[in-house]
């Protein structure tokens, strides 16, 4: 920890194991067991986050980017549910785990931040209480104590008057307020790992940058790792070192943040980098994707953004190519990777 | 905090009027009522010339607004009248058993509530599953059994058979009364359970699907925590207003099922006074009954206000 103070100062944290990365992914997939074949929605994807680790996972809508960070979270709605692979934190087997066990890691160790500030808090419970809620179950702290905690965190997200503020009610907070509370609740137990869920989206863009920073913040403060699903490549850009591209439930492209954003290797990475508008050339044209990502239930055979892809070749139909390492620290599930060599900027 | 609150004033002011309109619906009813309460009294010993004395002595002979007009002076200075049958003050009848009739009310609202709240949890926690069958089995069998009939059922089973529970009447000391008013609080809980747990399990599992109960779960709540901290009390939002309306048929409903148990309440004096055509003891019943209605609707405007705060009934009024 820091010089920051957190409520998990006063909590024992479980130790850090040695030679395992703070959380590991791996060969995860997320979808809805049927009669017949499962649908798989989200299909062996594997990664790592280290502590300290900022990583962000990029996809559009649909690309399951949401669902594998829920899975991690275990708030799968029914009727999804993981149907094969591993999620381990701090070398525990989280999926493996006794239900209540996994519930006590909640908040101490692995905190959510959701997408809608409007609709992720309870109408009618006191934010101050909502916040405090985590700290009582999981620091054993008194209902003052924590309602205290509660003042000290708002306060720490920015929040002015913040004894005040803890008496109100959601419906009675802009959202920017409402996405403070939201990151306060989340930090209040002081978790080693944040899981944000398109923490931004919802938010105006002046109030996004505020956020961002004051999520950053945090994170260096505490050495909290992140884990940030977003549609922005932008909002990655400003936050996490590394990225992970998400398409048609798969992983098709990951690596450090700068690296791919000069290079990418994978031709959705590239795609999804023309068709964003960058303030540093505002000259240079935008391109949009053509085409729509496949039906989860309806996937082609083959590479998935085949149909899409400029670089299409006979084979890309034929076998669905593995994420592999194209160059070091970067992996790409591209069998064309090698002739994506241009440096972007 | 109190300001969301202003509006009770203003509605019970509103309700003047509407009161007005029940005494004049009620007084013109009863009077619509075929039979005579003078030929009632007299019974076989009644003449043409008796029964015209004894309406002249009734002031029943006199212009019916006239007999309107002195019922509503009288009302406004408190006195309901004198019980045609009893010969004696129709307030102190109606006092005596308002208490019996509130309490058995009450009784029963809270045994629904016993029986609707975990049923519609169970149900909501696993849609479509068994627990969920069996409920809603249970809500249209209880839709579908009229109250008189579950009453004389429930004392057939529990009462004579059983012998567990008293077939009918109050008790006579404060603790033998809730004893007494199980069996027809139950009847009248059953009657109301159906549309509870129907409007509770659905919202249950509007709420469970909410994003603020992932929130919720994402800090470790779980299970009856998190039912009692997130899920209950916004679930119950809609259902409130559902619990007033049914508590306003309930009151007609104790009326039969206060005959049925033989209850000295509101409901037996006013079937009692029909009967008898006794006519200032029917109006004060049905006045009663009018303002319980109306008071249970501010009320259930004040549950609501108080267990979701965005509810903001006073700013809409002033508007």
């Amino acid at each position: 920890m820091s010089t920051v103070q957190t409520g998990a100062t006063a909590s024992g944290h479980q130790p850090l194991a040695t030679g395992v990365p703070l959380l590991r992914v791996h060969d995860l997939s997320v979808g809805v067991r049927s009669t017949g074949r499962p649908v798989r929605i989200v299909e062996d994807v594997s990664f790592d986050v280290d502590p300290g680790q900022r990583m962000g996972i990029v996809g559009e809508s649909g690309s399951g980017k949401s669902l594998t960070l829920r899975a991690i979270a275990g708030l799968l709605p029914k009727p999804v549910e993981v149907l094969s692979g591993a999620v381990e934190y701090n070398g525990a087997d989280l999926l493996g785990m006794p239900a209540k066990k996994r519930r006590a890691l909640m908040g101490p160790e692995i905190a959510m931040i959701f997408q809608e500030p409007m609709t992720a808090l309870n109408p009618v419970m006191r934010v101050g209480d909502q916040i405090a809620e985590g700290p009582r179950r999981h620091l054993g702290l008194s209902a003052k104590a924590a309602g205290d905690l509660a003042v000290q965190m708002m306060a720490r997200t920015g929040i002015p008057d913040p004894a005040r503020r803890a008496r109100a009610y959601p419906h009675e907070l802009s959202g920017g307020l409402r996405q403070r509370i939201m990151i306060a609740m989340a930090v209040s137990c002081g978790p080693r790992l944040l899981l944000c869920d398109e923490p931004t989206t919802a938010l105006d863009v002046t109030v996004q940058l505020q956020v961002l920073r004051l999520l950053e913040r945090l994170c260096e403060d505490t050495g909290t790792s992140l884990v940030f699903v977003t549609h922005d490549l932008a909002v990655v850009n400003q936050t996490c070192s590394e990225l992970a591209v998400m398409y048609a439930g798969h992983i098709v492209e990951s690596g450090r943040v700068k690296d791919t954003f000069r290079q990418p290797r994978h031709p959705y990475t590239r795609g999804l980098l023309e068709s964003a508008p960058d303030f540093d050339r505002p000259d240079r044209a935008l391109v949009p994707i053509p085409g729509f990502p496949p039906n989860v239930s309806d996937r082609p055979a083959g590479c998935p953004f085949a149909p899409r892809c400029g670089y299409v070749r006979a084979h890309c139909t034929e076998a669905v190519p593995p994420l592999a390492e194209v160059a070091p620290g970067r992996l790409a599930a591209c069998f064309e990777s090698d002739r994506l060599d241009e440096v972007l900027a | 905090m109190l300001d969301r609150f202003r509006f009770v004033p203003a509605r019970l002011l509103q309700s003047v009027p509407v009161v007005f309109g029940v005494t004049l619906l009620v007084f013109f009813m009863v009077h619509l009522l075929p039979g005579n309460p003078a030929l009632t009294i007299l019974g076989q010993s009644a003449t043409p010339e008796r029964v015209a004395a004894l309406n002249t002595q009734l002031g029943l002979d006199e212009p019916l607004w006239d007999q309107y007009f002195l019922f509503l002076e009288r009302l406004l200075s408190g006195d309901l009248g004198t019980s045609l049958t009893y010969q004696a003050p129709v307030s102190g009848l109606v006092l005596d058993a308002i208490p019996i009739t509130l309490s058995l009310l009450a009784f029963a609202l809270v045994l629904s509530l016993v029986i609707s709240v975990p049923l519609a949890a169970l149900a909501a926690s696993a849609p479509g599953r068994l627990p969920d069958m069996v409920v809603r089995v249970f809500t249209l069998l209880g839709q579908g059994m009229p109250q008189f009939w579950v009453g004389i059922m429930l004392i057939l089973l529990l009462g004579v058979k059983a012998r567990a529970f008293p077939v009918g009447g109050y008790g006579m000391t404060a603790a033998e009364h809730p004893y007494y008013l199980f069996l027809p609080a139950l009847t009248m809980a059953i009657a109301m359970c159906p549309t509870t747990i129907r409007s509770l399990r659905a919202s249950t599992i509007n709420v469970l699907g909410s994003d603020y109960v992932g929130t919720a779960r994402s800090k470790g709540a779980a299970g009856i925590s998190l039912f009692r901290g997130h899920v209950l009390r916004n679930a119950a939002i809609p259902t409130v207003s559902i619990i007033g309306v049914n508590l306003g048929y309930l009151v007609g409903g104790s009326l039969v099922i206060e005959k049925v148990f033989a209850i000295p309440g509101l409901g037996s004096l006013m079937i009692n006074a029909i009967f008898t055509r006794d006519f200032p003891t029917i109006q004060a019943v049905a006045l009663f009954v009018a303002l319980f209605v109306i008071v249970v609707g501010i009320l259930t405007d004040v549950v609501y206000t108080a267990i979701d705060p965005r509810v903001d009934l006073s700013s809409k009024e002033r508007a």
